[in-house]
């Protein structure tokens, strides 16, 4: 743990406060009550593939827990653990991708995608719902129904906004020197 | 004899990601005790330089050094930065990024709490340093109780909570305001005797900062060292304007009288300047000059009425105030931080919803008009164009506003193409807006909304932060479109472009109009100066020095025959 | 959408006295006791004791009122949720079935569905005060210090504190660019098709996340400069020491703890069936 830069822990500290300020705020309602897009798995994905793995991971589960304490008053532990999940995992499969250096064409796009699904997936289809029938002994066909809505529409959020979020952080990366005014 | 503390010796300095170096074969040499001001325009360097002494460079950012930098006799490059910290104390230009703690008093602390000092001693040492800032009623507050003054005094003690053996300053001036920057520099004065430290100031608004003694000014172009004189040779020569950074008012004033000013008149403040022959000179002059009359604008485009707002039910932000804005009017409007200048904006956008009152526009009422629908009518540029850019292109984001209100798609590439030819950005319409500058930004935040045909644009601080280059390619590009007629308010606290670019000034005190009139009588007005945080404006105290019987009217002579000068420059 | 934070309440309480560090490990402990159990006896006495320890910490209903109105909605919907999809969970559970009335198909009310859903309500109003109390009660500033004492890594620990820090910097920041946003048009209501609301709210998220990039590299070096991560402790400049009745209250903790998990788990079941 020594090894975390000065720049990581505050790439946590900020990404926590953003994700929770996107979580309250930026939720777009989709028609299906009380069920919302969250764009804040959109930043989780992009902080997790820019900082890694530990960013990832402690943003989404610090972020989460903070947003839930601070306008609920409570905390939902079983999914606080999805959202570390996500974005530690994210970020761990992710290593390959150079998007510090401006690299994120297609190839990199296909393989964000396949990543961020294939981990939310067993995020919310399989690790939300088991978590919600070990610590709540909610009724199992309920919340594998909720666990799969929220899990669509984050990898829907994740697929879309993500990937234009990482488009653009790399675009700002690349170099501009082969700029010419016309 | 006096003792050298910081030695740069044909140093040079590349950072990794650029093609050119940014500093070229430095050698300065800082002695124990001085008090140093660096100047210099943007892109100069001076940044850098103030870089390398607190070891962010080339710890933080990387780059190729040749040459080396000495401090207290040891080379920064066998040192690491943590070492460097507790020689150099830097205090930072951004005050929200720089105040880490939750309270006064953790931020103070926080030095400390990394040198892992037990609590009571803590305590105590963050005690005495709050009563050297005067802010020892204040230790409990959090950052968000806080004036922007406030927040820089916290700042310093912060450093200054250890011993150090150099202050240095990153544009300590940058967001305060005229008053507040004076005490801000008789604080730093202050602290430097108690203390007995070197202190390095970088620094743009020069007048500010020379109201207080300072031993040398060394001014910084490209790369390099072009001067290091002391003030008062320093404004006797042409350095300054060589390197486009601002002079003082009185100094230009003298000049443009054709008074020659020399190291001997100590024209480093209007205080102790000595005027003697350059009296008659400056008389003759003002005799010389025509006075001024403006045309009064009389078609309302913007009437406020009776308006009131709070952000909670039980605070009165904004408290009756009633003004109207005629067509192709420019005014500023002013007041300290929070008086309700922004606010006012707000409201006048529809950002938020006034409690009560009545917003006319063109004698129609818009008062229940969604922010969409007045966008079309009033636009409004953000302080930080960082918070309103969001697209990747230029050209993008110059079209946003339009996509967004489904004009055909031939149409929006003529008005965008037409509106980048006016802001001068045609020529780079296919560049990524990252690649910009600043002051670039800012101008692409203006094109966003111009493009919407907006008749009237309130800007929120539209110089902040700019050098005297940048600062003046906006307001002239402003003042431009002014001409054709647009209506223009802008926020500030900048006295300059106060005086030279708008005729009517609006102060806003404790939500409520307390003047509106010519910006040359609202500067020399001392009541109203007092209440909004501003100065009076060193003309009409060299007017007064000068003997001239209507100081105000000097001023305003001034200001016209600079503004034909700045005319015939272009 | 509640659109009011929880934040620090300023009052003299013996609850507001006790070390953030204690609050800390009262409320794990709590929440982990809460969520193991589903024994009825044991949480009745926990929000006995819960409500106990709220009337003692001096905090007034209404000064939360806004977040209770939200957690009772939200408790309706979770309870009609779970009756939809589950109208027998209790009877699978209690392994009996007492049938109040029918409604229709394997819809019927039965006192093992009530039982079931009191006691999930139940598990909720058990740790919901000593989360609030947690939250209102410890100053946000002790908070990393607390952390930091009962083991978390202090660097992690202040990430936490930076959070908190920052969250209402960047909340203004949000309302200025969704402000500046919606006057050029964008909208992210339910009045737009799905989609396009999607790409619109990438217009508002993306100078919030590109100027918050900006603020991660001024914060380091301000942190760097002032030697954060030079030694490997630090010491807290709020940090609250431990006291005796930090101690005291400790040891209470643990042994209701062991006391609700051994009641609990006494006859094999996490479940206290009357029936």
């Amino acid at each position: 743990m020594r090894k975390l830069s000065i720049k990581t822990i505050v790439a946590i500290g900020i990404g926590a406060a953003v994700f929770a300020i996107l979580a309250k705020f930026v939720a777009i309602p989709t028609g299906i009550p009380n069920t919302t897009v969250q764009t804040s798995y959109a930043f989780l994905a992009l902080m997790a593939v820019v900082f890694g793995p530990i960013a990832g991971g402690l943003i989404g589960f610090i972020g989460h827990t903070l947003n839930d304490a601070l306008s609920y008053g409570s905390v939902w532990w079983s999914w606080v653990i999805v959202s570390l999940f996500v974005g530690l995992f994210i970020g761990l499969f992710t290593k390959r991708i150079d998007v510090e250096n401006g690299e994120f064409g297609t190839k990199q796009i296909i393989s964000f995608n396949v990543i961020q699904v294939v981990v939310q997936v067993i995020g919310w289809f399989v690790l939300a719902p088991v978590l919600d029938i070990l610590i709540y002994a909610e009724p199992a066909n309920k919340v594998f129904t909720q666990g799969a809505f929220a899990g669509i529409s984050n990898i829907i959020t994740v697929g879309i906004i993500g990937t234009i979020l990482l488009a653009a952080y790399a675009k700002t990366r690349t170099k501009s020197n082969s700029l010419t005014k016309e | 004899m006096r003792k050298p503390i910081i030695q740069f010796e044909n140093f040079s300095f590349k950072y990794k990601s650029q093609i050119e170096p940014t500093l070229h074969h430095i050698n300065l040499t800082i002695y124990e005790g001085e008090k140093v001001v660096i100047v210099g325009p943007s892109g100069s360097g001076k940044s850098t330089l103030a870089h390398c002494l607190n070891g962010l460079v080339p710890f933080s950012y990387k780059g190729e050094m040749e040459g080396s930098v000495t401090i207290k006799g040891q080379d920064t490059k066998e040192l690491d930065i943590f070492t460097l910290s507790q020689m150099v104390g830097t205090v930072l230009q951004d005050p929200d990024g720089q105040f880490i703690g939750l309270s006064v008093g953790e931020d103070i602390a926080f030095a400390l709490e990394n040198e892992a000092i037990p609590q009571e001693k803590m305590v105590r040492q963050v005690l005495n340093v709050s009563k050297l800032i005067n802010m020892e009623t204040k230790i409990q507050s959090s950052i968000h109780e806080l004036s922007g003054g406030q927040k820089q005094r916290v700042s310093l003690a912060g450093v200054i909570v250890e011993e150090v053996d150099i202050l240095l300053f990153d544009e300590p001036l940058a967001n305060l305001d005229p008053a507040t920057g004076k005490h801000a520099m008789a604080l730093i004065n202050e602290i430097q005797k108690e203390t007995n430290t070197t202190v390095i100031i970088i620094e743009h608004r020069l007048e500010d900062v020379l109201s207080q003694d300072v031993d040398r000014i060394i001014v910084v172009n490209e790369g390099s060292i072009v001067s290091d004189l002391n003030p008062n040779e320093l404004l006797a020569s042409n350095v300054l304007e060589s390197c486009s950074l601002r002079e003082p008012l009185y100094i230009k004033a003298l000049k443009y009288a054709g008074c020659k000013v020399m190291p001997e008149m100590s024209p480093a403040s209007i205080e102790t300047l000595k005027l003697d022959e350059s009296k008659d000179k400056l008389s003759e002059w003002y005799e010389a000059t025509s006075p001024v009359t403006y045309e009064k604008k009389d078609s309302p485009i913007l009437e406020l009425r009776d308006i009131n707002f709070g952000y909670h039910k039980s605070s009165t932000t904004i408290q009756d105030v009633s003004l109207t804005i005629h067509k192709g009017e420019m005014v500023s409007i002013v007041g300290k931080n929070g008086a309700g200048k922004s606010t006012l904006s707000k409201l006048i956008c529809g950002f938020e919803k006034i409690k009560s009152g009545k917003v006319l526009y063109k004698g129609v009422d818009i008062t229940e008009d969604t922010i969409y629908e007045r966008s079309s009518r009033i636009g409004m540029v953000m302080q930080n164009p960082n918070h309103m850019i969001s697209k990747h292109m230029i050209y993008d984001e110059v079209a946003l506003g339009l996509m967004m209100r489904g004009v055909p798609e031939q149409e929006i590439k003529e008005r965008v193409e037409e509106t980048l030819k006016v802001c001068g950005l045609y020529a780079f319409r296919n560049w990524p807006i990252s690649a910009l500058s600043f002051g670039q930004k800012k101008r692409v935040t203006i094109a966003s909304i111009l493009v919407l045909k907006p008749e009237v644009l309130i800007l929120d601080e539209p110089t902040a932060g700019q050098d005297l280059r940048h600062y003046t390619e906006i307001m002239d590009f402003l003042t431009e479109l002014n001409s054709q007629g647009m209506t223009i308010l802008m926020i500030t606290h900048d006295m300059h472009l106060m005086l030279e670019y708008t005729l009517r000034a609006i102060a806003i005190a404790d939500g409520q109009v307390i003047a509106d009139d010519s910006a040359v009588n609202l500067l020399t007005n001392s009541a109203v100066v007092e209440k909004t945080n501003l100065k009076v404006t060193s003309l009409f105290e060299l007017a007064v020095k000068a003997g001239i019987k209507n100081p105000i009217d000097f001023v305003t002579r001034f200001i016209d025959y600079d503004k034909e000068a700045r005319v015939i420059w272009r | 959408m509640a659109v009011e934070m929880l934040s620090y309440i300023e009052r003299k309480s013996p609850v507001h006295s006790l070390s953030g560090s204690t609050k800390l490990i009262i409320f794990m402990l709590y929440s982990t006791a809460a969520m193991l159990t589903y024994d009825t006896r044991v949480l009745v006495g926990l929000f006995v004791i819960s409500v106990a320890i709220f009337i003692i910490s001096k905090i007034r209903i209404r000064e939360i009122g806004f977040i209770l109105a939200f957690i009772l909605a939200f408790l309706l919907l979770n309870n009609i949720a779970i009756y939809i999809f589950s109208p027998q969970e209790g009877v699978k559970i209690y392994g009996s079935s007492h049938a109040l009335f029918e409604i229709v198909g394997r819809y019927n009310v039965t006192w093992e569905q009530l039982f079931y859903h009191f006691n999930i309500t139940l598990k909720y109003f058990v740790v919901i005060p000593a989360a609030l109390l947690f939250i209102v009660t410890t100053h946000p500033s002790e908070f990393a210090a607390s952390l930091n004492k009962i083991g978390v890594n202090y660097k992690i620990a202040y990430s936490v504190s930076l959070a908190l820090r920052y969250i209402p910097d960047i909340q203004r920041d949000f309302r200025i660019i969704a402000q500046a946003q919606q006057a050029r048009g964008i909208d992210i209501s339910r009045k737009e098709k799905l989609l396009k609301r999607i790409k619109n709210a990438s217009s508002i998220i993306f100078p919030l996340i590109f100027s918050t990039l900006d603020r991660i590299e001024v914060i380091s070096n301000a942190m760097e400069l002032r030697r954060f991560g030079k030694k490997k402790k630090r010491t807290w400049y709020n940090g609250m020491p431990f006291r005796k009745v930090d101690y005291i209250v400790l040891v209470a903790g643990f042994i209701i703890l062991i006391a609700s998990l051994v009641i609990t788990f006494y006859d094999g079941s996490r479940f206290y069936n009357p029936f």
